[in-house]
C-alpha cells in the first residue's frame, strides 16, 4: 500500500531545475546551441566557407592546380601568388583550393562507411547479444588494438595508393570505436520501457533495432559523427605527408607539407600554409561537434 | 581479483594472436610477388623458385602462420628482405628510442593535461577555464607534422637550442617529445574537466561538504579519485594514438624508432619488418590496455569483486 | 515560548536564477526548532523543502542562492557565514542526511575512513582513538561487527546498513541538528520503521533536534512533535502533530490528508488533489494553490493570503480555514 500512497502524495517533480525543463526537439536544440556557443556557429560557417572554397575552385583563382610555371619556381607571397610558388611553379593559393577537395571528402566519406557499418554492427552487438555479440566485439577489439596510423599504413600497402582506397583504409581504421559506443547505447536502450513495451506487442527484432534502437542513437551518431571527421582529415594528411596515399600530381594538403618539408628552412610557408588549413578545418569541426554534443548527448541531458 | 587479472590476460593473448593472423592475411594478399620485388624483375626463373622455397612461402597458408608464430615466440621474427637483417636485431636497436619518446611524452602531457584539465573543473565557467579549453582543442586540432615542424623550425633553427634531428642524448628527445604529447595533453585536460565537473554533482560531494569539509579538502580526497577512472581508460587509448604519431615524429625528427621502421618496410617492400614492427607496436598497446584495466580495478572496489 | 530554540529560520527566502528567470524555490519561510524535538516538513515534491534544508547547510548548488531572511543556530546568523566558517559548522553543529544512500556514499573509500573523516574535521584526537570511537558510533546506531563493516565498501552493503553509516558520520561529532532529507524513501518498509525508531532513539540520548524531511504523512505521524506543511515554497500551515491530523485547516493539508485516509479505507476510488504543482516561474497571482483547491473563490485568485492563526500554536494560509 506505501507505495500507491507514495504515487499519489509525489508529484513528478523532483527540483526547481525541472520545472524550468521542456521538452525539446532536436530543432529546438541545435537552435538553442547557436543562441549560446557563438564559436559553434562560426565553426558552422568556416566549414561551409572550405566546402564553398572547395566547389567553386576553378572558379575563384586562374591557374590549374597543375599549372607549371618554371621561371616563377618557389616565389615568396605576392599579389599575384597570394600564398607563393612550390618548386615546380605551381600557385600554392590554388593547390590548396583543389586539396581542400581532398580533405573535404576524405573526411567526409570514409566517416559515412564507418558510422552506418559501425551503427548496423553495434546495433546488432547489442541487442542481439549471444554469439553475435562476441565475435563482432571481439574483432572490434582487434581492429582497436592497433595504433589507428600503422593500421591504416598497411592497409594502404595492401590495397596501393589512390583516393578510394585511402576511403576504405580509414572507414575500416575507425568503425571498431562506433561500433563499441553504439553498442553500450543499445545496451541501455535495450532496458528501456518502450523497447519492453514494444517487445510485449510483439514486434519484430528487426523492427524494434530499426525504429526503436537506431532513432535514439542518432544523437550520439551525429556527434561521433562531426568529432569523426575532423580525426579522419588528420589521418589522410599524416598518411599523405608519409607519401603513404594520395599521389602527385593531385593535390593533398598533407602532401603539400611533404613536399614543403625540404624548404622548411628557407620557405617555411611552403608547408605552412597547408598545415593552418588542416588546423582551422579541423578546428571547426571539433568546435562544431562539442557544442553538439553539449546540446544533443543524452548522458549530459540525463543530469 | 587475481583471477580476473588472469582473465583479463588470457582476453589480451587472444586478441594479440587475431592481430598476428589479421597482419599476416593483409600482408599475403598484396597484389604482385614480393620475392620478384626482392630479387628484381629480371631474376632467373629457377632462382626465384629456390628463393620461394628457402622462405617457406610455398608451402600452405597455415603451416606457413604457424611457423611465423612459433618463431615469434622465440624472438625470431624472420629475416628483413631489404636490409637482409634479422627483423629482432633492428627492432632492437629502434625499440628503446620509441619507448623513450613515447614515454616522454605521455609522462609531461599527461602532468600537463590534468593539472590544467583541474583548475579547469575548479574554476569552471570562469575565464581561465575558457582559456585552458580553447587552448586545448587547439592542441587536439594540430596535426603532429605541424606541431614538430613549428617546434623544429623556431627552437632547433632559428635559436638554436636544439639540433634539428637525431638523438645523440636526452636534449634530442625534447622537442619530439613536446610535439608527440601535444595532442594528448589537450584531450587529457577535457577529459579530466569533465568527468571532474561530472563528479562534483554527485550526492556524496554534498556528503563530504556536509560533514565540514572545505573545497580542497572535498576536491582532493572524494572527487579526484573518482574522476580519475575514466581518465586512466583514455590513457590506455592515448597510447596507441602516441604510438601513431611517433610514426610522424620519428620522420621528422630522423630518430631510428619502430615507426620510422614501418615506413621504411613499406616503401621497401619488405613484409617481415613490417610484420614485425606492427606486431610489436600493437602488443605494446594490448599491454598498456591491460595494465590499465588492473590499475582500474586498484581504484575502483566495485570493479575488483566484479565478474 | 519558554523552551530553548535551536534552530530558528526567519523569512528564508532562496532563489535560482535561470536563463528563463528567477526561481523562488523557497519564499518567505519561517519555522522554529525547539531543543530536543522533531520538526517535520511535509509536501509534495518540488514544493521547496529540500531547498529549505539545503539552505541551512547552506549547500546550494550553482544557480541557487539565499536571497533574504535569517538561519540562527542558537541565536547565531549563519547566512553572513562565510564557506570558511560554515564548514566548522557542517558537520559539528549541524549535520545532514541525505535521501540516496546508495549515491550518497563515496563509492571507492571504505564506510568506516568515510565516517572517521568527519570526527577527524573537527576533533583533534589521533586516528586509533578516532577509529575508537567510529567502531562505538556504528554500534550505537546498530550495526553488528562494527570492525567489519568499517572495512566495507558502499557498494557491499544494503540500503538500510548504508543508511544507517550515514547516520553515524552525521552524528559522530553530537550536533546540536540533524537534518534529514527524506531519510527512509529509498528504503523498504520494515527497514523504514528501524531507521525512524533510532532517529526517535538518537534524539533521546545525544538530544540532537532534528528536521525530518518528507513527503509521507504516515512517517511524519509517527515522529514528529510539530509539523510545517510547504506548498510551491511557501509554508501554508503549521501546527503540533495532534492538533494538525485531527484539525487539517488549509485544503491542502485536508487534500493530503484525504488521500491517504482514502488508501487506508481501500475505497474504489481514490481521493487525489487534482492538478499538479504549479510552475514556479509562472505562479497564480494570488494563493498559489487556488488552481487545485476543491473551495477556491473568487478573492483567492487576486489577493495572496497571510498565515493566520486558526487554533492553539496553529497557523494556516487561508482565509476560509475552518474547522
Amino acid at each position: 500500500m506505501r507505495d500507491d500512497q507514495e504515487e499519489i502524495l509525489t508529484m513528478q517533480m523532483d527540483s526547481p531545475e525541472d520545472v524550468l525543463a521542456e521538452a525539446d526537439t532536436l530543432k529546438d536544440q541545435l537552435k538553442r546551441m547557436a543562441r549560446q556557443n557563438k564559436l559553434a556557429v562560426i565553426s558552422a560557417v568556416v566549414i561551409l566557407l572550405f566546402v564553398l572554397g572547395a566547389i567553386f575552385a576553378p572558379v575563384l583563382t586562374p591557374y590549374e592546380f597543375d599549372q607549371l610555371d618554371v621561371i616563377n619556381r618557389l616565389a615568396p607571397p605576392s599579389a599575384e601568388h597570394l600564398l607563393g610558388t612550390d618548386e615546380l611553379g605551381r600557385d600554392v593559393l590554388t593547390r590548396l583550393l583543389y586539396g581542400s577537395r581532398i580533405s573535404l571528402l576524405v573526411g567526409v566519406v570514409p566517416t559515412v562507411i564507418s558510422m552506418l557499418a559501425g551503427a548496423v554492427l553495434g546495433i546488432c552487438a547489442g541487442y542481439i547479444g549471444g554469439k553475435t555479440d562476441t565475435v563482432i566485439m571481439r574483432l572490434a577489439d582487434i581492429m582497436l588494438a592497433f595504433p589507428s596510423m600503422l593500421l591504416a599504413m598497411v592497409i594502404m600497402y595492401t590495397l596501393g595508393d589512390g583516393l578510394i582506397n585511402i576511403f576504405l583504409a580509414l572507414a575500416l581504421v575507425s568503425w571498431a570505436s562506433v561500433a563499441r559506443i553504439v553498442r553500450s547505447e543499445t545496451l541501455k536502450l535495450r532496458e528501456s520501457i518502450f523497447v519492453e513495451a514494444a517487445k510485449s506487442m510483439g514486434v519484430s527484432r528487426l523492427k524494434i533495432m530499426c525504429r526503436h534502437i537506431f532513432p535514439n542513437c542518432l544523437p550520439s551518431l551525429i556527434v561521433l559523427f562531426t568529432l569523426n571527421i575532423p580525426s579522419a582529415i588528420l589521418s589522410e594528411s599524416s598518411l599523405s605527408f608519409l607519401g603513404i596515399g594520395i599521389k602527385y600530381p593531385q593535390a593533398s594538403w598533407g602532401l603539400m607539407v611533404n613536399l614543403g618539408r625540404q624548404f622548411l628552412y628557407t620557405k617555411p610557408w611552403l608547408s605552412l600554409a597547408p598545415s593552418i588549413a588542416i588546423m582551422l578545418v579541423v578546428l571547426a569541426f571539433n568546435f562544431l561537434g562539442d557544442g553538439l554534443r553539449d546540446v544533443l548527448d543524452p548522458h549530459l541531458k540525463d543530469q | 581479483m587475481l583471477l580476473s587479472i588472469l582473465k583479463r590476460t588470457l582476453q589480451a593473448l587472444v586478441v594479440l594472436i587475431g592481430v598476428a593472423l589479421l597482419i599476416f592475411i593483409m600482408l599475403r594478399i598484396v597484389p604482385g610477388n614480393a620475392i620478384i620485388t626482392m630479387m628484381g624483375e629480371h631474376a632467373n626463373p629457377e632462382a626465384i623458385e629456390r628463393m620461394t622455397a628457402e622462405l617457406g612461402l610455398d608451402k600452405p597458408f597455415y603451416v606457413q602462420f604457424y611457423t611465423y608464430i612459433t618463431g615469434a615466440l622465440r624472438g625470431d621474427f624472420g629475416t628483413s628482405y631489404s636490409l637482409h637483417v634479422s627483423v629482432s636485431s633492428l627492432i632492437a636497436q629502434a625499440f628503446p628510442n620509441t619507448v623513450c619518446l613515447a614515454l616522454s611524452a605521455a609522462v609531461v602531457a599527461w602532468l600537463i593535461g590534468i593539472v590544467c584539465g583541474i583548475i579547469a573543473a575548479i574554476k569552471e565557467n570562469s575565464l581561465l577555464d575558457r582559456l585552458f579549453m580553447g587552448f586545448s582543442l587547439f592542441g587536439v586540432s594540430m596535426p603532429v607534422f605541424m606541431v614538430a615542424m613549428v617546434l623544429q623550425y623556431f627552437f632547433a633553427y632559428k635559436l638554436g637550442w636544439f639540433d634539428i634531428s637525431g638523438v645523440s642524448d636526452w636534449r634530442g628527445f625534447v622537442l619530439p617529445a613536446i610535439a608527440l604529447g601535444w595532442n594528448s595533453a589537450g584531450s587529457i585536460a577535457r577529459l579530466t574537466r569533465s568527468t571532474l565537473v561530472e563528479v562534483l554533482q554527485e550526492d556524496y560531494i554534498d556528503t563530504a561538504r556536509s560533514k565540514g569539509r572545505r573545497r580542497m579538502g572535498v576536491i582532493l580526497f572524494h572527487a579526484l579519485r573518482n574522476s580519475m577512472l575514466p581518465v586512466i581508460t583514455m590513457m590506455a587509448v592515448q597510447l596507441s594514438s602516441l604510438l601513431s604519431g611517433a610514426v610522424i615524429c620519428e620522420t621528422i625528427f630522423s630518430i631510428n624508432g619502430i615507426g620510422r621502421l614501418a615506413v621504411d618496410a613499406i616503401s621497401g617492400r619488405d613484409i617481415p619488418l613490417l610484420q614485425g614492427t606492427i606486431l610489436l607496436s600493437t602488443a605494446l598497446v594490448i599491454l598498456g590496455n591491460l595494465v590499465a584495466d588492473c590499475l582500474y580495478s586498484v581504484l575502483d572496489p566495485r570493479v575488483r569483486k566484479g565478474d | 515560548m519558554d523552551e530553548a530554540i535551536t534552530l530558528s529560520v526567519r523569512d528564508l527566502s532562496t532563489s535560482f536564477f535561470s536563463e528563463k528567470g528567477e526561481v523562488k524555490a523557497v519564499d518567505h519561510v519561517s519555522f522554529d526548532v525547539p531543543h530536543g524535538s522533531i520538526v517535520g516538513l511535509v509536501g509534495e515534491s518540488g514544493c521547496g523543502k529540500s531547498m529549505t534544508a539545503r539552505s541551512v547547510m547552506k549547500l546550494l548548488k550553482y544557480p541557487g542562492k539565499i536571497v533574504g531572511g535569517e538561519i540562527l543556530l542558537e541565536g547565531r546568523d549563519l547566512v553572513p557565514l562565510s564557506e570558511r566558517d560554515m564548514s566548522l559548522i557542517r558537520g559539528e553543529e549541524i549535520a545532514m542526511i541525505f535521501q540516496e544512500p546508495m549515491t550518497s556514499l563515496n563509492p571507492v573509500t571504505p564506510v568506516g575512513k568515510q565516517v572517521q573523516e568527519a570526527i577527524l574535521q573537527h576533533r583533534k584526537i589521533s586516528r586509533e582513538e578516532a577509529k575508537k570511537n567510529v567502531l562505538h558510533m556504528l554500534e550505537t546506531v546498530g550495526i553488528s561487527e562494527p570492525e567489519k563493516r568499517y572495512r566495507c565498501y558502499p557498494h557491499e552493503l544494503s540500503g538500510g546498513l548504508r543508511q544507517r553509516v550515514m547516520i553515524a558520520m552525521a552524528m559522530i561529532c553530537r550536533p546540536k541538528l540533524l537534518i534529514a532529507d527524506e531519510p527512509t524513501t529509498a528504503l523498504d518498509v520494515t527497514v523504514e520503521a528501524q531507521i525512524l525508531e533510532l532517529l526517535r532513539e538518537l534524539r533521546d540520548t545525544i538530544g540532537t533536534s532534528i528536521i525530518l524531511i518528507s513527503h509521507n504523512l504516515g512517517v511524519i505521524a509517527q515522529l514528529c512533535d510539530y509539523v510545517y506543511v510547504m506548498y510551491a515554497g511557501q509554508v501554508v500551515e503549521h501546527a503540533p502533530v495532534l492538533e494538525l491530523f485531527d484539525h487539517p485547516s488549509h485544503p491542502y493539508t485536508q487534500g493530503l490528508m484525504d488521500s491517504v485516509r482514502s488508501l487506508r479505507r481501500g475505497d474504489e476510488r481514490l481521493s487525489t488533489i487534482p492538478g499538479t504543482v504549479p510552475n514556479l516561474l509562472r505562479l497564480p497571482q494570488g494563493c498559489r494553490f487556488a488552481p487545485r483547491c476543491p473551495m477556491a473563490r473568487e478573492d483567492c485568485r487576486s489577493c495572496p493570503p497571510e498565515l493566520s492563526p486558526v487554533g492553539d500554536r496553529h497557523l494556516a494560509r487561508c482565509p476560509y480555514a475552518g474547522r
